[in-house]
């Protein structure tokens, strides 16, 4: 079991609201990702609901039960933080059997415990190691073993990938991802990479300033942003936020459209415009182009479209895929 | 991590600390300060009487007082000095890729190791003894007369003992800070067409300004206070030649036992040092805070 | 980056280094040396470096004149006991003030300091009177006490800037981990922060043997360290200049080889995490 359920859960810190008041719930077996930019709250909450935070105000729930003032250890949870926290004087063993040993296990079964989670993150090799003699990936692999073992009820992740380059990064996302449907556990994870969230969430919260902007599967951010935070926020490259005669037109106070519904052509379409940067990805074109009374807008094209700074094209929008937004920013 | 639960824990951890720390600054305070309003004279027990400041009015005006004060500045004056001024030429020189540089750094630091009873006996036997010392027998070889340094110049020659003592710890600490500045600056600047000196004062120097604030605060600190090197070389004569105030204090209360008068001076001691500390906690406070 | 340097450039550098080096260095060395002569080869003319007869006859005497191996016991008694003492009470003050740290944490540590720069010879009377109706004068543990208080400011600094450099996030990873206070610093805290430990009891312990104004005013004989055993060397015996030199080589050798274990320690620890 492993349901969360906040309750107008807010922070202050001095005279900072750095969490006005959030509702939010989390079921049982979900994996959800809080994402937004750096300093809107996201980790706050995570130590929040971890217990290594005390809460201002609201509460939290856990199983059923008020957790709002049990201590981190008996909230039946474990995190893995973003610089691993490893002990550094115990071996990788000693690490992962840390918080059995804490609970006061005997020593078959923690031996037993210890070699089962080493087999699922292959690290039974690395066992007498010390954390320092370990690549990042191996680190973070056992930062996840120690959490694993004591079969929490949830786990907590804290930007857990950041410190790693980028193609080990593509490995362990989905690394973690097979855990979650292996384990079928909750899991909660806090980033500020927006790819990370889409690919890995079964449900989104995006947060700003505190607040929560929108809460949804990965498809239906995508799909209907709720507002222009969100619409900015997710979904890479960048969606285009178009205002004046055209969003008018369009029956908006700002209308967006994602680069990849955008069609392309050298010969006719709606608008003309320069290409100011080409990015040719190989895979993928993406194109910055000036169109005059419209704005610099991003396109996404096919990799063999030539194309090269100073060139003209024409580009055409998906007039289905268009987002509207009012004059407060919310969607219509 | 600040829950109440461990704030409070937190408080109670340092209260051992606080509390001693409280106690030991306090007490002794007080009762100098008590002491200081007194006629008390170990040798006249039982005479106690309250004296108002007369004490003070006598340590104050005592010749001896203003020796001794002087004496203070111009040894914390005259180390400070040397050991800074040194301490950042042995710092460069060490800085240089030098054959053996391990074994010369241990040289330059081991008089830092040397309790100051042993330094001061050492020099004053073995070097600055006018028959028997190196110097002198340097002196008789080259055709001087040698000077009985304790006698002729007991001031300098304390100052040169305790100058020995510290100059490997500037010359230490201002080798850290040295090499912990970033070699590409020192190259980019090179590449700006600054030479050795403009390097020196635009780059190295600012580097190591708060290498510098820290080497004077923690001089001085214990360079107020010098009193063995005193004791067992010339005993803060000839007359009070040699004499500073811990000396002074040390003298009116252990050697003349008069307690008041003596407790007065460590008063006005104590009033000194917190003129400098005031000055130089700010000083290392703003120095410190990045 | 590895600069190219002409070689002669670096021959000269060597040079005027390993003179200075050496000049500075030598009253030791020649202590040292002199403690091997005979007495009378210690003040000939003129004085001779490495060839003399060389005799361990004068630490021999020393020995079995003032007896010191009694006042090297004190030394360490003293200054290994007031560094441990110290240790106990300025680790748990440490631990809070860099994990939990206050408002108030900086003007604790700052006014900590401050206590360190109150004269001595402000506290001399008192102590010494105090000292004297409480029959302390010349105990080792009167001078343990004083030497605890006098450099727990020291303690809790260095121990503060060391605790400091401990992550967080891992104390809070033993919490989650179902780590009571008490576990926590016993696995956790205490083996991350033991070679901090190390340094601070190492540079305590110099500071506290070489310590040369309480010790020098609150002994006599029986509690005396080494520092106030020198001083006895002051006269007449200090004109005995090779007994001199046994009896300072006995004192200053066991600190010198601590210290030069400790350098870069040393630094941290003296300027309060300021230079590292």
């Amino acid at each position: 079991m492993g349901s969360i359920t906040l309750r107008n859960v807010s922070k202050v810190f001095g005279e900072a609201k750095v969490i006005p008041s959030i509702d939010l719930d989390i079921n049982d077996g979900e994996f959800v990702v809080f994402v937004g930019p750096s300093g809107c709250g996201k980790s706050t909450l995570l130590r929040l609901i971890a217990g290594l935070e005390d809460v201002s105000g609201g509460d939290i729930i856990i199983d059923g039960q008020n957790a709002t003032d049990a201590a981190p250890a008996k909230r039946g949870l474990a995190m893995v933080f973003q610089s691993y926290a490893l002990y550094p004087h115990m071996s990788v063993r000693s690490n992962i059997a840390f918080p059995l040993k804490m609970a006061g296990i005997d020593k078959a079964e923690i031996d037993r415990k210890v070699a089962d989670a080493a087999r699922v993150l292959n690290l039974t090799d690395y066992l007498e190691r010390k954390p320092r003699q370990l690549s990042g990936g191996q680190r973070q692999r056992v930062a996840i073993g120690r959490a694993i073992v004591r079969q929490p009820s949830a786990f907590l992740f804290d930007e857990p990938l950041s410190n790693l380059d980028a193609a080990l990064r593509v490995n362990m996302r989905l690394e973690i991802s097979e855990l979650h449907q292996q384990l079928k556990t909750t899991m909660i994870y806090v980033t500020h990479d927006q790819v990370e969230a889409m690919t890995m969430a079964d449900k989104i919260v995006v947060l700003n300033r505190g607040n929560i902007e929108q809460v949804g599967s990965p498809l239906d951010l995508y799909r209907k942003p709720a507002n222009l935070f969100v619409a900015g926020f997710i979904g890479s490259p960048r969606m285009n936020l178009i205002t004046g005669a055209y969003a008018e037109a369009k029956g908006g106070k700002t209308v967006g459209i994602r680069p990849e519904h955008i069609g392309l052509s050298k010969d006719a379409g709606t608008w003309e415009g320069t290409v100011t940067v080409a990015e040719h990805l190989g895979s993928d074109t993406f194109m910055h182009v000036d169109v005059p009374g419209v704005g610099l807008l991003a396109a996404r094209a096919g990799g063999e479209f030539g194309v090269r700074h100073g060139d003209r094209v024409y580009l055409t929008p998906d007039e289905s895929k268009l987002h509207r937004f009012d004059d407060k920013g919310l969607a219509l | 991590m600040a829950t109440t639960h461990t704030r409070s824990a937190a408080r109670l951890m340092m209260a051992p600390s606080v509390i001693l720390l409280f106690a030991w600054m306090i007490v002794p305070l007080a009762m100098t300060i008590y002491f200081s309003l007194l006629r008390y004279n170990l040798l006249m027990p039982g005479t106690e009487e309250f004296a108002g400041i007369m004490n003070y009015q006598f340590f104050l005006t005592d010749p001896a007082f203003f020796d001794a004060l002087s004496n203070t500045l111009i040894l914390v004056g005259g180390v400070l000095a040397i050991t800074i001024i040194g301490g950042i030429a042995f710092a460069l020189l060490l800085d240089q890729p030098i054959f053996g540089q391990g074994i010369v750094r241990i040289l330059v630091i081991a008089p830092f190791f040397v309790m100051p009873t042993v330094s001061a006996l050492v020099w004053k036997n073995m070097f600055m003894n006018p028959v028997n010392g190196l110097f002198g027998w340097l002196a008789r070889a080259m055709g001087f007369q040698p000077i009985d340094f304790l006698a002729s110049v007991p001031l300098l020659s304390v100052i040169i003992i305790v100058s020995w003592q510290w100059l490997p710890f500037a010359t230490l600490i201002m080798l850290t800070a040295l090499q912990s500045l970033d070699e590409e600056q020192k190259e980019a600047a090179e590449m700006d067409g600054a030479g050795f000196v403009s390097r020196f004062i635009y780059i190295v120097l600012p580097h190591m300004a708060r290498a510098i604030t820290v080497v004077i605060l923690i001089e001085t600190i214990f360079l107020l206070s010098v009193f063995a090197e005193i004791l067992v070389t010339t005993n803060g004569g000839p007359g009070t030649q040699s004499t500073n105030l811990t000396y002074l204090v040390y003298a009116q209360a252990l050697l003349q036992f008069d307690i008041g008068g003596a407790s007065a001076g460590g008063i006005v001691a104590v009033v000194l040092a917190n003129i400098v500390a005031i000055f130089l906690v700010r000083l290392i406070g703003k120095n410190l805070e990045g | 980056m590895a600069r190219k340097v002409s070689t002669q450039r670096k021959l000269v550098m060597s040079a005027i280094a390993w003179t200075l080096g050496i000049v500075i260095f030598f009253p030791i060395l020649w202590t040292f040396l002199t403690s091997f002569k005979t007495e009378g080869e210690a003040v000939a003319t003129p004085p001779s470096l490495f060839f003399f007869h060389w005799t361990t006859e004068n630490y021999a005497e020393v020995q079995s004149r003032s007896d010191y191996f009694l006042h090297f016991m004190n030394s360490v008694t003293i200054s290994l006991g007031s560094t441990i003492l110290g240790l106990l009470i300025a680790i748990p003050a440490a631990w809070a003030m860099a994990f939990a740290p206050t408002k108030r944490t900086k003007d604790v540590l700052m006014w900590m300091l401050s206590t360190k720069m109150m004269p001595p010879v402000g506290a001399l009377i008192p102590i010494y009177l105090l000292f004297r109706d409480g029959g302390l004068l010349d105990t080792r543990i009167g001078l343990v006490s004083v030497l605890t208080l006098i450099n727990l400011p020291i303690i809790v600094w260095m121990l503060y800037t060391y605790f400091k450099e401990i992550p967080g996030e891992i104390l809070e990873a033993a919490r989650m981990d179902g780590a009571s206070l008490a576990k926590e610093i016993i696995y956790v805290l205490t083996p991350m922060a033991v070679p901090g430990i190390a340094s601070t009891l190492l540079l305590n312990v110099i500071l506290a043997w070489n310590e040369a104004f309480w010790t020098l005013n609150l002994t006599t004989s029986n509690a005396a360290p080494l520092t106030a055993f020198i001083a006895s060397y002051s006269s007449p015996e200090g004109l005995f200049y090779a007994k001199l030199s046994a009896a300072s080589t006995m004192a200053i050798a066991p600190i010198l080889i601590l210290g030069w274990f400790s350098q870069k320690q040393l630094v941290r620890g003296l300027t309060f995490g300021a230079v590292k």
